[in-house]
């Protein structure tokens, strides 16, 4: 009697504590599912931005470049940057294919054909921009065909660890 | 030469960790403690062959020994002493050494305490130690040798290589490419030390939890070991994330602290589950309950070190981080898999021994609130997972790269934050076993109505957005409803002691120091919270090129440029440093000196910006540009960040209250653990 009686709470319990946990695991997904609708950025590279043109126009956007160091412009007044960017390949093997990312970044840069896009930035000019770093920008394309970003990540792979043989060449 | 020694001792190591797994195994299974006793000696001597591993390293370092081609990536001949020592980890190779260099040195002072009673763990605590150590040393040997030297061959090419190939010659650089200048910051110089420190000591406790599940000595005992571990662990963890918020914020200009940056990530979710770790085995100690869900939190502590690690190491995602590119993916992968399922499957065979005697029964009883806090950070830690890999799935799903920048975060995140908040507020007030929604209103309705007075104080001071509010009202509920259990404490150890306020609040944290320590740092959590909400939610900006003499406001602050000076420094650096004077309500209240430092060896600039900081808030101010050679006019960037000195303040409480909770005292441990629980129930209530 006494046994199945504390069955029957130990149950009833166990069936509280499930619910409660059920309802925090459903509150997590939620906030997961809506946040991430909420921001999600389309990860294009230059090639597709500019196939796609006007069907990505203020949709947010994540692209990555090569940064073509001549057409680097900074208006002081207005704290505006801009410059353009070659296209790279969005994927790692489709970079290791080509030498790793400085040797991508770098044919990216000495090659005519490939599409460029102009970026305009607000801001501090960034430590590392420079001729053939990587630029990971968020922002929008906008209807002039020039993508403003809001974000500005840059690399400079040719810097570090891998310069040295290059270098010895040179010397 | 020394760099043959460097290597020799590595390939030693290696050769030493994989006999010391060997012998550890044998000497179990054949019941033979001679061998084991020699696989703890083998465990020991990895320790003077990395230390002699990493010295060499730093020789050939501070010695300007570029012909080594780690040598040659890291330092160059301007840097200063220092910074050539600390350049050990300030590339892949040398970090990884020096990872495995503090691995060991925590191995070998784990293998050296007393085992006594616990002899039966020794054995797997040094197989899963070994088996750690020899795999960092073997992405050393195989993949990223710090030890390479560059070669001329006769066609005249130069290769890396770490023997001579035929008919070649060493070929020596004439300068280093020195090291990133991004990393030359006191805050940088220490946030990977201590994140490592963090990580590493991680692995202590999952040794000690692999040791159980092997052994099937699956009580307490391995958490009542590896508690202090575990709590310096957390530590270290902690300060590292800190030290990388606080370089963030005076080397990167952009005025932040975390971007939500996947190597952050990557570093965080460790201390996630380390942080539901440190609290969940407080109920196993209690209650004897979540024994497996124990385990589950430090396998995946374990393979998240070793994933934040890789992360932090490869740079597979771009981010910041990202400094190095490497082939050493596909290893760390291989190994993550196979410790992790190895770990899970050693779990599920000893699942029914874990299963708790107890059960829960009020939902609002302090087991029941501590499996809240974990479920909430196991929440934390899912969004971050889902964010980090987002990209990765949707390219899988549609075909399509997306990314989920730090609005995600923030957005998922900022309630579950908030529920830990709440959570810090009522648990320590609910007991053990049962609460009810009238104990705990009883015991929280004076907290909760200086709370509101606080908060109504803020909001007749101009503060009307909700979130800060919310936020305000749930740190202002932390702070006093655990200043009120320290003062409650000591009001009633004071009555039945006659003890005075002082002697008696003395005695109660020293009596109680894991809990009094644990409270300290939650006051330190409520402290970083109200930094974080100020720079969050109030921060502004903005910015203007200034001629000599003129002006910029932002809040109640006034900047003047005064001038601007240009100049080369000993170290190798062209230094241009403005000189700003800063007027807060019309008062003087000192100069700034933002500066832009210019690196020739790298050929690279580097921001730092001109700081004031006060409890209050701080103005912030970047140099972005300057007229080149009459200075008479400078664009600047500035920032207001209100309350964010509570963050850094908080960090220091933070660990003045984890050295109050982990400080080492004798083991006396005479009380059986029955007794010692009927005690502390009987103190509590």
């Amino acid at each position: 009697m006494q046994e199945s009686t504390s069955m029957q709470t130990g149950s009833s319990n166990r069936m509280k504590f499930i619910l409660g946990g059920a309802l925090i695991v459903a509150a997590v997904i939620y906030l997961i599912a809506s946040s991430t609708q909420a921001s999600a950025q389309y990860f294009l590279t230059i090639d597709e931005v500019v196939a796609k043109g006007d069907e990505v126009l203020d949709r947010d956007l994540r692209i990555s470049g090569a940064v073509v160091g001549e057409s680097i412009e900074y208006e002081r007044e207005t704290l505006t940057l801009s410059f353009l960017v070659a296209h790279v390949a969005g994927d790692n093997e489709e970079l290791d294919a080509e030498g790793g990312l400085a040797e991508a970044l770098h044919a990216a840069v000495i090659d005519p054909s490939r599409s460029r896009l102009q970026v305009v930035y607000e801001g501090p000019m960034p430590d590392l921009l420079q001729h053939e770093a990587q630029a990971i920008m968020t922002g929008r394309l906008g209807a002039d065909g020039v993508f403003y970003a809001d974000e500005l990540l840059l690399k400079c792979p040719t810097k570090y660890e891998e310069a040295v043989p290059e270098q010895a060449e040179g010397l | 030469m020394i760099a043959n020694l460097g290597y020799g001792a590595l390939v030693i190591t290696f050769i030493v960790s994989l006999y010391g797994i060997g012998a550890s195994f044998y000497g179990v299974r054949q019941n033979k403690p001679a061998w084991v006793n020699s696989a703890r000696n083998g465990m020991l001597l990895t320790f003077p062959l990395l230390t002699l591993s990493a010295l060499s390293i730093i020789v050939l370092l501070i010695t300007d020994h570029y012909e080594v081609e780690y040598v040659a990536s890291v330092t160059s001949r301007s840097m200063p002493m220092y910074l050539k020592i600390t350049a050990l980890w300030g590339g892949q190779a040398g970090s990884l050494v020096f990872w495995s260099w503090l691995m060991s040195a925590f191995a070998s002072a784990v293998t050296l305490r007393k085992w006594d009673r616990d002899r039966e763990f020794l054995p797997w605590v040094i197989v899963v130690s070994l088996i750690t150590l020899a795999f960092f040393i073997s992405l050393n040997i195989f993949v990223e040798n710090p030890f390479t030297r560059l070669w001329q061959l006769p066609s005249g090419q130069v290769i890396e290589e770490m023997f001579q190939p035929a008919g070649s010659a060493l070929f020596f650089p004439r300068d280093g490419q020195g090291l990133n200048p991004l990393l030359r910051h006191p805050g940088m110089i220490i946030h990977p030390p201590m994140l490592y420190l963090g990580f590493v000591s991680f692995v202590i406790p999952f040794a000690f939890a692999i040791a159980a599940l092997v052994t099937g000595r699956t009580d307490d005992r391995w958490i009542r070991l590896t508690r202090r571990w575990t709590l310096w662990a957390w530590m270290f963890l902690s300060l590292g994330l800190v030290l990388g918020g606080r370089w963030a914020y005076d080397v990167l200009g952009w005025g932040g602290y975390w971007g939500w940056d996947p190597v952050e990530i990557a570093a965080f979710m460790p201390w996630l589950t380390g942080t539901a770790f440190l609290h969940s085995v407080m109920i196993q100690e209690k209650r004897g309950m979540l024994k497996q869900w124990n385990m589950v939190l430090v396998i995946l502590t374990y393979s998240l070190v070793i994933f934040g690690t890789f992360l932090t190491r490869s740079g597979v995602l771009s981010s910041v981080h990202a400094f190095a590119q490497s082939a050493i993916g596909p290893m760390f992968f291989a190994f993550i898999g196979i410790t992790f399922i190895g770990s899970l499957s050693l779990l599920f065979h000893r699942w029914n021994d874990l299963k708790a005697k107890t059960e829960m029964t009020s939902m609002l009883s302090r087991e029941a609130l501590f499996l809240l806090n974990n479920l909430l950070f196991i929440g934390i830690l899912v969004v971050c997972f889902w964010g980090v890999i987002f990209p990765l799935i949707s390219e899988l799903f549609t075909g399509q790269k997306v990314t989920v920048g730090p609005p995600f975060y923030e957005r998922a995140n900022g309630p579950l934050f908030a529920g830990l908040l709440l959570l810090m507020a009522i648990a320590p007030l609910s007991a053990w076993g049962h609460s009810t929604i009238k104990t705990l209103g009883r015991a929280i309705w004076k907290p909760a109505i200086v709370s509101v007075v606080a908060v109504v104080a803020v909001i007749v001071s101009g503060i009307t957005n909700p979130y800060a509010l919310i936020g305000f009202f749930l740190t202002a509920l932390v702070i006093t409803v655990t200043v009120y259990e320290y003062w409650r404490g000591a009001m009633a150890r004071g009555k039945r002691h006659g003890e005075n306020f002082f002697v008696a609040l003395w005695t109660l944290v020293k009596r109680n120091r894991r809990r009094y320590g644990g409270y300290i740092i939650h006051l330190s959590m409520a402290m970083l919270a109200i930094g974080i909400i100020g720079i969050e939610i109030f921060q502004s900006e903005t910015q203007g090129t200034l001629s000599q003499g003129e002006s910029l406001a932002l809040g109640a602050y006034t900047m003047t440029y005064d001038s601007l000076a240009v100049f080369d420094a000993p170290d190798g650096r062209n230094v241009a440093r403005a000189v700003v004077s800063i007027n807060k309500n019309g008062k003087p209240v000192g100069e700034l000196y933002p500066r832009r430092d210019f690196f020739y060896d790298s050929q690279q600039p580097m921001t730092i910006p001109g700081v004031r900081s006060t409890i209050e808030d701080d103005f912030y101010i970047l140099l972005v540009d300057w007229e080149e050679i009459s200075t008479s006019n400078a664009t600047f960037k500035v920032y207001h960040n209100p309350l964010v000195k509570w963050m850094w303040l908080g960090s220091w409480l933070f660990i003045f209250g984890t050295l109050v909770a982990a400080w080492p005292e004798k083991e006396s441990d005479p009380v059986p653990a029955r007794n010692r629980k009927r005690v502390s129930a009987t103190v509590k209530a």
